[in-house]
């Protein structure tokens, strides 16, 4: 049996930077991650599968002289032990030397020794859910007792990462993050309704309260009522903003907008900052910092692309507003690139973004009240891009599209596709509510950090009927 | 064929897996399974034919699942040691004790025969591993220059991933297997920009990703040489075509775009797992439940879709799955009626006497050791017609339509119904020929109306294998690799949008 020994995140690091060092590396950057997660599935009111697992990765990005710049390696591994890591390193060195020079390559960012450094990873476990898995266990006996049928997942994990490099820069941060998503559908399988939360560590998650919410809304369906497709006044949740938006954000490639390749290229060249985008005063930003919603401080990055560049390792991150007063002010930016298009500040991407309207109050309980005949939505689906130039998104409305007549939900209707562009929306909705945290059903196991308002578009282009339900 | 990686045999295989089974069959696992594997992935990335990105990456860790008292209880870990071994199969036991209370169905998996320390391996020539990086950097520079250095082309992309899978798998039952898969998958993209009116639009190759190694670089399996001499006048054409009047019209549909619509409309709708509503939370369930078995009108009657676990290039071919169960190949739609479904091990078992087999066709796999296997998606295909015509020959059956060539966006409801594609090329038909480029283009419609509506297909000359690396499922999201066959076919009134009016403008 093996006799190869794990290093710890910190041993890790010394060490890949003496090994490349000897090996002549120019400079060298290691990130360590270290994961655990726990999750729990069910279906038709029972389990269906569970895990508990346990993960960690070091990617070593070797730089090397290469004729009058400087060429980058990368190169990732999981269960790395003392005796595998030289071979890493050298992998690394090797695919430098191989690759030639970098247009992005800038020098490695300096810094100190960061708070927590020494300690260990943080962990999650099964153990997360003491108190939710019996109550869940209720949930789902009261869901079969009643005649309905509850379907969901909760995950919890817990990233520790470790970010050292030649140019002195040790950080540690640890992130947990954990989400609830649950389906609940009628007997007969013909009503269906959604709820969706991120937490920090499930201590404010209620599977029998979430269970009532899903009973509340599937008793919105007592009257059901086929509408046609069309343009309708429709009311998004911040869900479903949530939904749309996270396609707009990840648009926002400077790079990709300087080469007039997206929607936000000007069409007599350049990108369109600076300009009006709506008529109403949005703001759109991100913050590492964002309350409730915190992400990595400091950049993090792989592979280069785009606005991302992986000689950014480590740079501060700041608050960064991309629309503010319905303007575009900034795109996102690695060094690199703000010099290539000659944007004022390195801009980079964020894993969180807030959208807000200056002013807007109230929930979608609200927008429904001041709405005489419309549709709210629950949630979207399946949104894939259809033209770039316009950022034209199709999809669809899932787990409850509601009619709205005289300020109340008086049924449940059909579903819809849809065609709409986000960047369109801005421009035309006429009505916003608070910015909450919110939990895109689409996109948020993969980016749940996200604030958003409910909005009320007054022609939301419902492209034609799904059956689906 | 080529033997599986000599470094991956060097690992404990074995000896770990004996450790966590007999762990998990001391604390009382009535069944109990182990994996290892290790995946090595490389993505090269070009812009403007610049290398962008290289990233080399290789994700190894082993995995338990058992069954303990009638419920699952799964665990993974990365730690190549046999306590770390038995460490995961205590915490797979743990796991399915903790769970047993909201556990209302005990589990039971369907039979299959015993697979005593066998091997297989994907069909390959090159792995793309084992070439030096500035080998491979430079042939993509070299076509990437091509393309870039045509006139209107303003950009040009370029990405290729190629995939190392070695797993080892081992039950409680007796059956162990060893398996290697190499897959690859290249797209060059061209983009015009006009700089008059800002408008862009681009066009990328149609190079399926295939279970092929570097040897699909060089000309075996695609024809590289042709498609990128034509790619910049298809662009340029596609720039100057008018935009398409929306409306209803016969399409044929070439293999290049049939494929996706196939995954989409035929490939998940007939999982059983999402039929039988385990999917509903996340990417939804299907119309095609089990009570239409047999009766279920898919499409017209010249439709035959079969599930395959072992087609030569597949990406979802396999020797054995991730449940110890042979590769087969089987029937899902014939003469146009619904006779058949993906399955797993406990499926199967559940519903023996509705599916009239007791037996599973293979379908579970987990995309990585940290991952719990699910049913996954065999690679599934629209068989030609013995004897068929050729495209030309559908094309020249419609007097207004249009010939849609390679996919783009794509998208369809939680239940399978209602889907909208668009492409990479479209052509206007006129009077049975070929009419020049059209460009806004999207066609729109719903699963059993469209195949319904398919008059003909194309012979075994039409016929391409396409697919797609990136097909994802399941809560943690999983990524499986699959592939679709088609022959070119022929639809008679489908709805066409044009996308420029769909954004309002």
């Amino acid at each position: 049996m093996t006799t190869a020994i794990q290093l710890t995140p910190q041993d890790t690091i010394e060490r890949t930077l003496e090994l490349a060092a000897a090996e002549g590396a120019q400079g060298c950057v290691v990130l360590v991650a270290e994961t655990s997660s726990a999750n729990l599935r069910w279906a038709n009111n029972t389990l269906t599968t569970n895990g508990a697992m346990r993960g960690s990765s070091v990617t070593v990005i070797a730089t090397v002289g290469a004729g009058e710049g400087t060429a980058a390696g990368v190169v990732g591994r999981s269960s790395v032990t003392d005796t595998s890591l030289r071979e890493l390193v050298s992998a690394a060195v090797a695919a430098a030397r191989e690759s030639g020079p970098a247009e992005d390559a800038r020098p490695l960012v300096d810094g100190t020794v960061g708070p927590g450094w020494d300690e260990e990873p943080d962990e999650t476990d099964v153990s997360v859910y003491e108190n939710f898995a019996p109550a869940l266990g209720e949930a789902l006996t009261k869901a079969g007792q009643e005649n309905r049928w509850l379907y969901g997942f909760a995950d919890h994990e817990v990233i520790t990462l470790y970010v050292g490099s030649s140019a002195g820069l040790r950080l540690r941060q640890s992130l947990p993050r954990g989400y609830v998503t649950a389906n609940g559908k009628s007997g007969d399988l013909s009503q269906s309704a959604w709820v969706g939360a991120a937490t920090h560590d499930f201590s404010d998650i209620d599977p029998l309260a979430i269970d009532a919410e899903l009973t509340r809304r599937l008793s919105w369906a007592t009257r059901t009522v086929s509408v046609e497709a069309g343009r309708h006044p429709t009311i998004l949740p911040p869900a479903a903003v949530a939904d749309l938006m996270t396609h707009m954000y990840v648009k926002l490639d400077g790079r990709d907008a300087h080469e007039g390749r997206s929607v936000f290229s000007k069409a007599a060249g350049g990108s369109r900052v600076g300009e009006v985008l709506s008529p109403h005063p949005v703001r759109f930003w991100s913050d590492p910092l964002l309350h409730g919603l915190e992400t990595f401080p400091f950049v993090v990055v792989r592979s280069s692309a785009g606005c991302e560049s992986v000689f950014d390792n480590g740079l501060t991150l700041a608050a960064t507003d991309w629309i503010r007063g319905g303007k575009l002010e900034n795109l996102m930016q690695s060094r690199f690139t703000a010099a290539l298009t000659g944007a004022p500040a390195v801009t980079p991407p964020i894993a969180n973004y807030a959208l807000s309207v200056d002013g807007a109050t109230g929930s979608v309980d609200d927008l429904v009240a001041g709405l005489d005949h419309g549709l709210l939505l629950t949630c979207l689906w399946y949104i894939r891009v259809v033209d770039p130039q316009t950022l034209l998104l199709t999809g669809l409305t899932r787990d409850g599209v509601y009619l709205v007549e005289n300020g109340e939900v008086t049924g449940a209707v059909n579903n819809f596709r849809f065609n709409e562009s986000p960047v369109d929306l801005l421009a035309r909705f006429t009505a916003a509510g608070a910015t909450v945290p919110s939990f895109s059903r689409e996109w948020g196991d993969e980016f749940s950090r996200t604030a958003t308002p409910p909005l009320l578009v007054p022609d939301f282009n419902m492209s034609s009927v799904s059956q689906a339900n | 064929m080529p033997d599986v990686d000599a470094s991956f045999l060097a690992l404990p295989r074995h000896e770990l897996a004996d450790a966590a089974l007999q762990r998990a069959k001391d604390l009382g696992a009535t069944y109990a399974e182990f994996r290892l594997e290790r995946i090595r992935s490389e993505s090269i990335s070009l812009r403007d034919s610049v290398l962008e990105s290289a990233h080399d990456d290789e994700d190894l860790g082993l995995a338990v699942r058992v069954i303990h008292d009638g419920t699952w209880g799964f665990a993974a870990g990365v730690a190549l040691s046999t306590d770390e071994a038995v460490r995961i199969a205590e915490q797979a036991v743990n796991l399915a004790q903790v769970s047993r209370p909201i556990n209302s169905e005990p589990i039971e998996l369907a039979d299959e025969p015993i697979y005593d320390d066998v091997s297989w391996v994907s069909s390959y020539e090159v792995d793309p591993f084992t070439l030096p990086r500035a080998e491979k950097v430079a042939l993509l520079t070299d076509y990437s220059d091509r393309l870039l250095n045509a006139e209107g082309v303003s950009h040009v992309t370029v990405h290729v991933a190629s995939v190392n899978e070695c797993k080892f798998y081992a039950n409680s039952e007796g059956t162990s297997t060893t398996q290697q898969r190499i897959r690859i998958g290249p797209q060059l993209q061209a983009t015009a920009i006009d700089p008059e009116t800002g408008r862009f639009d681009s066009m990328r190759t149609l190079a399926p990703p295939a279970g092929r190694g570097w040897e699909y670089l060089t000309g075996t399996g695609w024809n590289w040489d042709e498609e990128l001499a034509q790619i910049p006048g298809w662009l340029a054409e596609k720039m100057a075509a008018p935009s398409v009047e929306a409306g209803r019209y016969d399409v044929v549909v070439d293999p290049s775009n049939l494929w996706l619509t196939i995954h989409e409309s035929i490939g998940h709708a007939t999982e059983l797992d999402r039929a039988l509503g385990y999917e509903a939370n996340y990417a939804g369930t299907s119309f095609a439940t089990l009570d239409k078995l047999g009766t279920l009108e898919y499409g017209s009657p010249i439709m035959h879709v079969t599930g395959d676990r072992t087609a030569e290039h597949g990406l979802s071919t396999v020797g054995y799955d991730d449940e110890g169960v042979a590769g087969q190949q089987w029937d899902l739609v014939k003469d146009g009626v619904l006779v058949g479904y993906q399955l797993d091990r406990r499926m199967a078992q559940v519903n023996k006497d509705v599916l009239g087999t007791d037996r599973s066709n293979g379908c579970a796999y987990a995309d990585s050791a940290g991952h719990v296997p699910i049913q996954r998606m065999a690679n599934v295909s629209l068989q030609p017609a013995t004897d068929g015509p050729s495209t030309e020959e559908l094309i020249s059956r419609v007097q207004n339509g249009i010939y849609i060539v390679g996919d783009k966006s794509w998208s369809i409801d939680m239940q399978r119904y209602n889907f909208q594609f668009t492409g990479q090329r479209f052509y206007k038909i006129t009077d049975g020929k070929l009419d020049g480029q059209l460009r806004d283009v999207a066609y729109q419609a719903t699963t059993t109306d469209f195949w319904g509506s398919m008059e003909a297909v194309g012979g075994p000359q039409t016929y391409v294998l396409g697919g797609a690396l990136n097909c994802g499922k399941a809560q943690p999201p999983q990524s499986g690799a699959v592939s679709h066959g088609c022959p070119s076919a022929l639809f008679r009134d489908v709805r066409i949008l044009n996308t420029t009016q769909e954004a309002g403008r």
